[in-house]
């Protein structure tokens, strides 16, 4: 019975039952099963996570079983695939030190640029025009930037006199900060453009000039978006494997010369993955003891990159 | 124009020392933009200069071969197509699903929902390689797939899942609660309104993200490295289960040699990969703008 | 902020004689009363978000076939009230609903009732027109589909269209985007799209607000229409309006509580014509005759 208008429900006497049992809630299972769908989605993301930490942890255990943990992290020699063997990280570590300064050395500043250019400077059709082409560069396969490294920045730092070896850590770094710069500069503008104008024209109003409001006003005030985009930089480079594996080499060394090869953890982790190591000895485990330093270096840098985002978000929105 | 007193200090034209500083500054900032571009321009005259003149037709066609003038490039585009729409048949479902969860069903002040999302946010920002160890644990060595298409697709899904997600929500959370609160008054359950108004109304915003987002697992090596894509594949992938090769691996397969014939096939190879995704992000951009609704 | 008057009761009312709303144009000079059974009884209505109470102890009937305004300046809950009724306001976090209401001697808000059901008796009008993004044929088509009409699509839908007085101006070109028609089309349209599926009760958030005078004044003889067939309540802050189309109006009113929090109040609640030509309560008569709000 529709709801009608030509009898109404409480004009007969059972018609309140029949009300009720209309308004009566449905049992609506194929609701509840989509729910529950959905809901595993997102879980599998959470199962992701775990699986992550499960995976690095169980190996990682073990490998310091037979490894000793001191040994490991302040070891100054890495050569757990020759004889005589020796798990010391510090080398690694050193390589994905240095490829990520130098990769800092670039993206950073020159991000960070870009960014004051695009929010502060540049009109708002160049900045719809500008904007989109710097994410081309992140867009571009890490791949493509490892050959760009090896065959035209290592001979090009050549042609200007650096002793550079076939294998160095500036190239790749260099490189590398190209690619994170688009990174750099899109959250760092986001942070920027948040900053709300009255800021802007309180200063203008008082006659500042247009370089002194965006460094001393609008700068400062973005600040903790700013160092969140530094932060994420840092953390990619960290991350990035191949252009450091095409480009800086395999040498694991603790100098930090950057004309020579490195080898970083990431470099370490995909050349021996690429190799036929048996399941279960300790070469195999040392994939997952350096996997899990790089997880947790990274892991750290995220959490303290979204935390700082949040936090200038909640203050301008 | 003299100097006009305000106050103790006095307002007038810019000296010529803030001028200049001025003008350094904003050169610097385009300097800034400039290195960015001209190193992309770089990269892209040196990889044409160097590899344009081994494209053809018998590339294209050719195997994978230790002998430079004869090797192509066949199988690694076959490889790199079955992987993208493996991963799109896993990844989109899958993203979409979460992303409704997280807008439509979840109370944002529980806080194992918060939790969902930081997580999802953290995925995105985790090194590629650590997604190729986890495949490589679970899928290669946990669940015995083995070195196969299906360990590599299922690796690049849970990598680009977390940019599907977020991708989505953005398409979802910009549907007007008007519509959400429209469709709920006339007695439609939760799920109808969903699937019959806020759906329909995110897809173009959700075809572009995921677009983007697969053209981002096409350039994806390390994972695929440690799966175990194997760079000497002549043959095409026969089946979930077939050993497989990518454009990205069979690039850093020939970067990684010494002589430089290798290294022009490299540059070759690179060409068609960045006219891949050329396309790829073409039709996301087309996507958008013939379909994405202004409200 | 109301003022301290000299006005000591309803002669001096009469007295004054504000600008008498009874002589607009269109509006019948005696008050229809058709049958008094109420479709709805709300007892000591409360709501309140997170804790802080936006409507307080509530109390009135709403007459069948009666078109019942609640007017009141703006912020005092008028909506937060008029959501009750369908239960919208169940969407918002945080909202607690106190009190009760009966409909037809149900408890709306009982355990066993399914808020999507009570949408599909007592649907709503909200005050900027949201027409779907789809054609005029499937904004009207959708209720009917979501909850299983049967019958023929086509004739439901002619038959909204023509009771919402929009068929004429769409039939040929049923097809066209929804969005295409005019602020006061659109309107029509989601009033059309409300009747589709047959409800008892119809709401209407504003629903002139967004619109020019020409397409209020088309809705508000819709409205006039309608009430043969269904119960309508609508929220308005326009008192002419209220005047012109209802038969009872109640006024909320906000009283300021602890923590600067507005908590709206019905202060008067009784047949138009005494409303707004001789209230009994100050502030009624202080807000309808425009001294306040």
């Amino acid at each position: 019975m529709e709801a009608g208008t030509a009898t109404h429900p409480d004009q007969e006497p059972a018609a309140g039952a029949l009300l009720a049992r209309r308004l009566a809630a449905r049992r609506r299972p194929g609701e509840a099963a989509i729910k529950g769908f959905l809901f595993l989605c997102a879980l599998l993301s959470v199962a992701t996570t775990i699986g992550i930490v499960v995976a690095l942890a169980q190996p990682t255990i073990d490998f310091f079983g037979s490894v000793n943990f001191f040994d490991y992290l302040g070891g100054t020699d890495w050569a757990p695939l020759f004889k005589p063997r020796s798990f010391g990280v510090l080398p690694l570590v050193v390589g994905t030190l240095t490829t990520t300064f130098w990769a800092c050395v670039v993206a950073l500043p020159f991000g960070l640029g870009a960014a004051i250019y695009l929010s502060e400077y540049a009109a708002t059709r160049t900045r719809r025009y500008l904007k989109p082409a710097l994410e081309v560069l992140a867009g571009i396969p890490t791949v493509v930037y490892g050959y760009f490294a090896l065959t035209f920045v290592t001979p090009l730092l050549r042609d200007i006199g650096l002793s550079a070896e076939v294998f160095n850590a500036l190239s790749a770094g260099l490189v590398m900060g190209v690619m994170i710069l688009p990174t750099v500069a899109s959250l760092s503008d986001d942070a920027l453009t948040a900053v709300p104008m009255a800021l802007r024209e309180g200063a203008y109003g008082l006659g500042a000039s247009r370089l002194q409001v965006s460094t001393r006003v609008v700068v400062p005030a973005a600040l903790s978006g700013i160092v969140a985009s530094f932060v994420l930089g840092i953390s990619r480079a960290v991350g990035e494997t191949m252009i450091v594996l095409i480009a800086a080499g395999l040498q694991p060394t603790i100098a930090f010369n950057p004309l020579h090869g490195v080898e970083t953890m990431t470099a370490y982790i995909a050349s021996t993955g690429i190799g036929d190591v048996p399941t279960g000895s300790v070469e195999y485990k040392t994939i997952f003891a350096v996997g899990a330093t790089l997880f947790a270096a990274t892991f750290l840098m995220n959490m303290v990159s979204i935390r700082l985002v949040r936090r200038y978000r909640e203050v301008y929105e | 124009m003299s100097a006009i007193p305000v106050g103790a200090r006095r307002v007038g034209p810019a000296s010529s020392k803030e001028r200049v500083k001025g003008v350094a500054f904003r050169a610097l900032l385009l300097f800034s933009l400039a290195v960015g571009f001209i190193t992309l321009v770089t990269l892209l005259v040196d990889v044409v200069n160097d590899g344009a003149g081994k494209l053809s037709w018998h590339f294209l066609s050719a195997f994978p071969s230790s002998i430079p003038s004869h090797a192509g490039i066949q199988s690694p585009i076959f490889g790199t197509v079955a992987l993208m729409l493996l991963t799109a048949l896993f990844a989109v479902p899958l993203g979409v699903g979460a992303a409704l969860y997280l807008e439509e069903y979840a109370n944002k002040a529980r806080w194992y929902n918060r939790a969902i999302e930081i997580n999802i946010q953290n995925l995105a920002a985790v090194p590629s390689i650590v997604y190729g160890i986890l495949g490589l644990a679970f899928l290669v060595r946990g669940l015995s797939l083995g070195r196969v298409l299906l360990a590599g697709a299922l690796t690049l899904t849970l990598l680009v899942l977390p940019i599907v997600i977020i991708a989505s929500r953005e398409a979802i959370r910009s549907v007007p609660n008007s519509i959400r609160e429209g469709a709920l008054a006339l007695g439609a359950t939760r799920w109808q309104m969903i699937r019959r108004q806020v759906l329909p109304a995110a897809i173009p915003g959700i075809a572009t993200g995921s677009i983007l987002a697969l053209s981002r697992a096409i350039g994806e090596t390390a994972p695929l490295i440690l799966i175990g894509a194997l760079t000497f594949v002549p043959f095409n992938p026969t089946g979930l289960d077939s050993a497989f090769t990518a454009l990205p691996i069979q690039i850093f397969n020939w970067v990684s040699r010494p002589q430089d014939e290798f290294h022009v096939l490299a540059a070759s190879a690179i060409i068609v990969l960045l006219v891949l995704l050329l396309a790829m992000n073409a039709f996301a951009i087309w996507l958008r703008n013939r379909y994405q609704r202004r409200w | 902020m109301v003022e301290t008057g000299t006005l000591k009761g309803p002669e001096k009312a009469r007295e004054q004689k504000p600008i008498s709303t009874l002589d607009v144009p269109g509006r019948p000079k005696k008050a229809m009363r058709p049958s008094a059974e109420p479709i709805f009884e709300v007892r000591k209505l409360t709501v309140s978000y997170d804790g802080k109470p936006a409507i307080r102890e509530i109390d009135l009937d709403i007459g069948r076939n009666r078109i019942t305004a609640l007017i009141g300046p703006s912020g005092c809950g008028k909506s937060t009230m008029i959501r009750c009724f369908n239960r919208m306001n169940d969407l918002i976090l945080g909202a607690q609903v106190e009190g009760s209401i009966l409909y037809h001697g149900q408890d709306l808000y009982g355990p066993a009732v399914d808020p999507v059901e009570v949408r599909k008796l007592i649907g709503m009008v909200f005050q900027k027109p949201n027409p779907f993004p789809k054609s005029i044929y499937d904004n009207v088509a959708f209720g009917p589909r979501v909850i299983g009409m049967d019958g023929s699509m086509d004739s439901i839908v002619e038959r909204a269209l023509a009771r919402a007085a929009l068929w004429n101006e769409v039939k040929d070109r049923l097809k066209d985007n929804a969005y295409r028609l005019s602020g006061g089309q659109q309107q029509r349209l989601c009033i059309a799209r409300c009747l589709a599926v047959e409800p008892d009760v119809i709401l209407m958030d504003e629903p002139c607000s967004a619109l020019d005078p020409i397409a209020t004044g088309r809705i508000e003889d819709l409205m006039v229409e309608l009430k043969s067939d269904y119960s309508i309540v609508i929220v308005t802050h326009n008192m002419q309006q209220a005047a012109r189309v209802s038969d009872m109006t109640a006024v909320l009113m906000p009283d300021v509580e602890a923590g600067d929090n507005a908590v709206g109040r019905i202060v008067e609640y009784d047949d138009t014509e005494k409303i707004f030509t001789n209230p009994e309560n100050k502030r009624t008569e202080d807000y309808v005759t425009g001294r306040v709000g």
